[in-house]
């Protein structure tokens, strides 16, 4: 194209606004054809995904999309030997279909009748066939009447090659994939999350197991043409991937995921109509891994921001925790009830800067008053809190010295340990067990504890 | 000199000649039985006795090498309508995505049949399911927010929405806490009082004489079984927990190795 | 078909760059990693054009440190989202080799008009024309040869330094903890040693087909030996005999059906999957047909066995003659592997003929009585372990009595009569 470029310039023309009404009304018919295609496969993929990744079998999907290439090629072949023109789409499908079972069936053959274990069965048939589908390309290449050109297109994907009826093809198989899954969301419910009860049940779990792997089979074998047989596993297993840190409904999963595929679909096919030089599968594919990163960090199921918000959450309240009960050992020893900060660095080892900081939060929750300069006070509410801290306390630490058997030196750590992760309830059993008084003594020397 | 054991017809489960190998290691070797209708069984024997592998092999989930089980006088695949199975709770992934309610419906598909969807009744079913279990109030908590043993009370009331005449439970008193423990003995109990079998493999002896009142002793074959008062002796008990039958293992294992 | 030195030179690069992959490989399949091997090819792509667009040139030195340091991210992502994000082993290297693999292939198209990476070579890599890349100049060797050598080289070096540290953490990572072997640190080595390898031979097979070289042999070498040693062994031979096979078959067998040729990287990965197949039907151990000759073997030995006793107990009731219809009913089998039977123990002489019915010779006897011995003996021991099932004993002690050694006939016991009343025969 620019043949002029030098290598430092990685200027990215960016499209005018007229360029982007274009494209986003869907003006053109190439863009048009692309984008729905895509959003199609991207759905259809979302939804079988879903239970693929549930059914833990992300690589086995890799192993059989690259199972297709030799099918795609002997499909290629024998239609040229027919007479035909050999790029039939429908006739390369049926072959890559074909072979993609033929790929799954080997994987399963190889674990049955081997000591390998599934990693290396589908490492074999992953590499072995695919290996075999390039040495049939290169030969069918040479194929007298036989045009091969774009048959490549199938390993990276080439969605400008589609036409419409390819978008309408990948629409009609997203509706059926919907449909498919819709009628059997229960018994595959079944199948991935507990296929022996299902077994036990009668179902036919084996038969199940191989629809769903046929499912797969056919998403991929359409994915093919746009984003290529080495991505196409991603279109599978991102989006359900993605879809599991928002939801732990299996119903709303699949929609997510679907809304997930069909939107990475339908961004990957803008922004590569709108960029140049930005092949449409890898496109979609990175958008797939943004969304994954996004979902990673954000999702409020299991989402690094959540997890890291509950654990500090937590160590919150342990802190808290910590200082009521620190003030409440330091004020039971004297007579005002005053304590400093000195002294509660003493009992807790802490820094000064720590203890002053916990206290001043205690102070806003009205816990704890300033009484003079250095020395400070429990309020009437701090005085209750901690003193139902306390009492947790020291109950663990009865309960585990009399039930458990743990030297009285240890079990102040054991306790704190415990304590801050039980709730209400078992504290009242404890109280049931133990049968002891509104606070019993502390049964080591307070102040002491390292 | 040849004697063959007859299946019994009235019996809910009837063993014979059961012979299971895991990858050419034997675990059960002829085994032959005819388990009492009506009545709580409990499987004990050391580890690795085949306990698990006994009931596994009843509903067909591992191949037999050999032998032939009936379910009242018929094959299992004829009768598994019958039969409830509580696996063991670490045979499957508690992330996935489902509630409790969910997981416990999962006993009602069979009747639901293939490709219908669930329907009120079948809800219904199963809250009561977990209702007896004690678990109402966490019905639609996702089941990894769940302890273990209100994971193990799902999967009891997954087995109780069934609704059949036999069940079989893998260990369902394994590291469970006293409320599930108190759970399932009522549970238990109920299922004995309305006439059903119920089959537990089980390893604490602790509680046998307790929970149940037939005992079932095994140790690759089945050293004793019958009633807990009769069965469950010093003696019998020393037997089946003796150590291996070494020379007995040995020359199975050759077996299954040719 | 034409040999050229060409030819020879692609063998003997190819059989380099297989027999550098397969090291590395065989750890892999025995941790049961082998598509981390996969995972991590796949990343050389983005490795080598992050390089390139950095760099802006094709520097050999930039492109390794640019894939090694992308194929470490890959295994340190994996892990990552496996670990934090709760995601199963699988799913986390789908997401992170297909990303990375798209971000390679963006770049690559982004770079296009200044690169002469051809998307062609990503697959089949350039090992047809290895021959013509001879740099340093002169000296006759292609530049290919002294890049997977060197792999091979370093390979082995890394592998005999650290053969027990690999050895024990395949086999025991708690075990080689608890010596000082950090695991992860032998986990981190060994996708160093996976990343460099799979960047040198990239060159020569192509992204993908390196998957192959790295799997497929050990794995069929696994199907061979049970040894950790012998299986670097068999896994080196293993792909050097493919690569040679494969060359040789993508320049002969298109020909047979008026085609020029094919891929010979292609072909390669094809030939480590027909050794596969060929040994795993043929392996003296795990071979399919081994197994199935073993079963007939010893189905074979159980009628033989069940004859001499049948006959034997025949005797003790004061007869001793059968006909091999009446055999294979009393033992309830089909007359001609009773006729086999019999032909084999005649071979023996342990069985003797007269009209047409069979007896016991001298020998046979002697042999019989053991067999009738052990099975009685079995009877008394199943019967004082386990006592309720008296009317099965006969059946269980006729299966054991075929499986009984001399050492364990000893460890039985002695007794006079078994539970039904039987004499127990003295061995003689």
């Amino acid at each position: 194209m620019i043949a002029n470029h030098s290598i430092s310039d990685s200027r990215v023309s960016l499209p005018s606004l007229e360029q982007i009404v274009q494209v986003l009304t869907l003006e053109e018919y190439n863009t048009r054809v692309v984008v729905l295609g895509v959003m199609a496969l991207g759905t259809a993929a979302g939804l079988v995904g879903t239970f693929l990744i549930l059914r833990r079998r992300a690589l086995t999907a890799d192993a059989l999309s690259h199972a297709t290439l030799p099918g795609i090629a002997i499909a290629f072949m024998v239609m040229v030997a027919l007479g035909g023109e050999g790029k039939n789409l429908l006739g390369l499908l049926i072959g890559a279909f074909v072979f993609g079972c033929i790929g799954v069936l080997a994987i399963l053959g190889i674990r049955h009748t081997t000591r390998l274990k599934d990693d290396a069965a589908i490492g074999i048939v992953l590499s072995v066939l695919f290996g075999l589908g390039l040495c049939l390309l290169r030969i069918a290449t040479e194929l007298p009447n036989g045009n091969t050109a774009g048959l490549n297109g199938f390993i990276f994907g080439k969605a400008a090659s589609m036409v419409a009826n390819d978008a309408l093809t990948m629409g009609v198989v997203a509706l059926g994939v919907a449909i498919v899954i819709g009628i059997l969301r229960k018994e595959w419910t079944l199948l991935c999350f507990d296929e022996k009860f299902g077994a036990v049940q009668g179902w036919p779990m084996l038969w199940l197991d191989v629809l769903l792997m046929a499912m797969v089979a056919i998403v991929t074998v359409i994915a093919l043409q746009s984003v290529g047989l080495v991505l196409a596993v991603a279109m599978l297993i991102i989006p359900a991937t993605s879809a599991r840190y928002w939801t732990t409904k299996i119903s709303s999963m699949l929609i997510a995921a679907a809304i997930i595929g069909c939107l990475s679909g339908w961004l990957g096919g803008i922004t590569s109509a709108l960029i140049p030089r930005m092949p449409t599968g890898p496109i979609i594919v990175l958008i797939c891994g943004f969304w994954f990163i996004f979902s990673f960090i954000v999702g409020p199921v299991d989402g690094l921001i959540i997890r890291q918000i509950t654990r500090l959450r937590l160590n919150r309240r342990i802190s808290m925790q910590h200082i009521l009960r620190a003030m409440w050992e330091v004020s039971e020893d004297t007579e005002t009830s005053q304590f400093s900060i000195e002294e509660i660095v003493y009992v807790r080892s802490w820094s000064k800067r720590t203890v002053s900081k916990l206290l001043r939060r205690c102070e806003k929750l009205h816990f704890a008053t300033r009484v003079s300069a250095k020395n400070w006070r429990l309020t009437q509410k701090g005085s209750a809190e901690a003193s139902r801290v306390v009492r947790n306390h020291r109950l663990w630490e009865v309960y585990l010295i009399t039930h458990a058997d743990i030297a009285p030196t240890h079990v102040d750590r054991d306790a704190d340990m415990i304590e801050h992760v039980l709730g209400r309830d078992l504290v009242a059993k404890l109280e049931l067990l133990l049968e002891t008084p509104a606070l019993p003594k502390s049964p080591h020397p307070v102040g002491e504890q390292q | 000199m040849k004697v063959e054991a007859g299946h019994s017809p009235t019996s809910p489960v009837s063993i014979h000649d059961l012979t299971v190998a895991y990858n050419r290691k034997p675990v059960l070797w002829d085994v032959d039985l005819d388990i009492p209708e009506g009545k709580l069984i409990a499987i004990v024997g050391p580890n690795g006795a085949g306990k698990s592998t006994l009931i596994k092999a009843v509903m067909d989930l591992v191949p037999k090498a050999s032998g032939k089980v009936m379910i009242y006088g018929n094959t299992f695949k004829k009768q598994r309508k019958l039969v409830s199975y509580v696996p063991q709770r670490e045979s499957v992934d508690w992330d996935f995505p489902i509630d409790a309610l969910g997981v416990v419906t999962m006993g009602r598909y069979s009747r639901i049949g293939w490709c219908k969807p669930v329907r009120k009744i079948d809800y219904k079913r199963a809250m009561d399911a977990l209702e007896r279990v004690g678990m109402s109030d966490y019905a639609r908590r996702q089941i990894s927010q769940l302890s273990g043993g209100q994971q193990q009370r799902v999967f009891l009331a997954r087995a109780l929405a069934q609704d059949s005449t036999i069940y079989f439970m893998d260990e369902p008193f394994a590291s469970v806490d006293a409320a599930t423990e108190k759970a399932i003995v009522k549970v238990l109990s109920d299922l004995r009082s309305s006439g059903k079998t119920v089959v537990v493999v089980h390893h604490d002896l602790q509680t046998v004489r307790e929970y149940f009142s037939h005992v079932i002793l095994l140790n690759m074959r089945v050293v004793a079984h019958g009633r807990v008062e009769d069965i469950f002796t010093e003696e019998n008990l020393k037997k089946t927990y003796g150590g291996r039958l070494t020379l007995l293992s040995e020359a199975v294992e050759r077996m299954a190795r040719h | 078909m034409s040999w050229s030195i060409i030819d020879t030179w692609i063998i003997i690069i190819g059989a380099l760059c297989a027999a550098g992959c397969a090291i590395p490989g065989t750890i892999l399949v025995l941790r049961r990693m082998s598509m981390m091997g996969d995972a991590i090819s796949h990343t050389v792509l983005p490795g080598i054009a992050i390089a390139f667009l950095v760099t802006g040139s094709r520097d050999p030195t930039a492109m390794l440190i640019g894939s090694v340091a992308v194929g470490l991210l890959t295994a340190f992502l994996i892990q990552g989202i496996q670990s934090l994000g709760k995601v199963e082993a699988g799913a986390s290297m789908g997401i992170v080799f297909t990303v990375l693999f798209a971000f390679g292939l963006v770049l690559m198209r982004q770079a296009v008009d200044h690169v002469d990476i051809d998307p062609d070579c990503v697959l089949y890599g350039s090992i047809e024309l290895a021959w013509f890349d001879q740099e340093p100049d002169g000296l006759g060797i292609p530049r290919g040869a002294i890049v997977n050598s060197v792999m091979l080289l370093a390979n082995l070096f890394v592998v005999l330094l650290f053969y027990k540290e690999f050895k024990i953490t395949s086999f025991d990572p708690a075990l080689a903890k608890s010596q000082g072997i950090q695991p992860s640190f032998m986990h981190y080595l060994l996708m160093t040693m996976t990343a460099t390898t799979a960047v040198a031979a990239f060159e020569t097979v192509g992204s993908i087909l390196v998957v192959a070289m790295f799997i497929v042999p050990p794995a069929t070498a696994y199907l061979l030996t049970n040894r950790f040693g012998m299986m670097f062994v068999f896994s080196i031979a293993l792909s050097i005999v493919a690569a040679a096979l494969g060359h040789l078959s993508a320049i002969t067998i298109p020909t047979w059906f008026g085609f020029s040729g094919t891929s010979t990287a292609g072909a390669m990965a094809v030939a480590t999957g027909v050794l596969f197949i060929v040994v795993l039907l043929v392996s003296p151990n795990q071979g399919m047909i081994s197994r199935l000759w073993r079963r007939l073997s010893v189905r074979i030995l159980v009628i033989r066995e069940d004859i001499l006793g049948l006959l034997w107990r025949l005797e003790e009731r004061g007869q001793g003659k059968m006909l091999p219809i009446q055999l294979s009913e009393a033992i309830g089998t089909t007359e001609l592997s009773v006729r086999m039977a019999l032909l084999s123990l005649k071979k023996r002489g342990s069985v003797s003929k007269t009209a047409s019915s069979w007896s016991l010779t001298e020998r046979g006897r002697t042999n019989a009585t053991k067999l009738v011995r052990s099975h009685r003996l079995w009877e008394v021991y199943l019967d004082k372990h386990f006592p309720q099932d008296t009317h099965q004993l006969h059946h269980a002690a006729s299966r054991l009595e075929h499986v009984t050694t001399d050492a364990m006939e000893s460890n039985l016991g002695h007794a006079e009569v078994d539970p039904h009343g039987s004499p127990v025969p003295d061995e003689e």
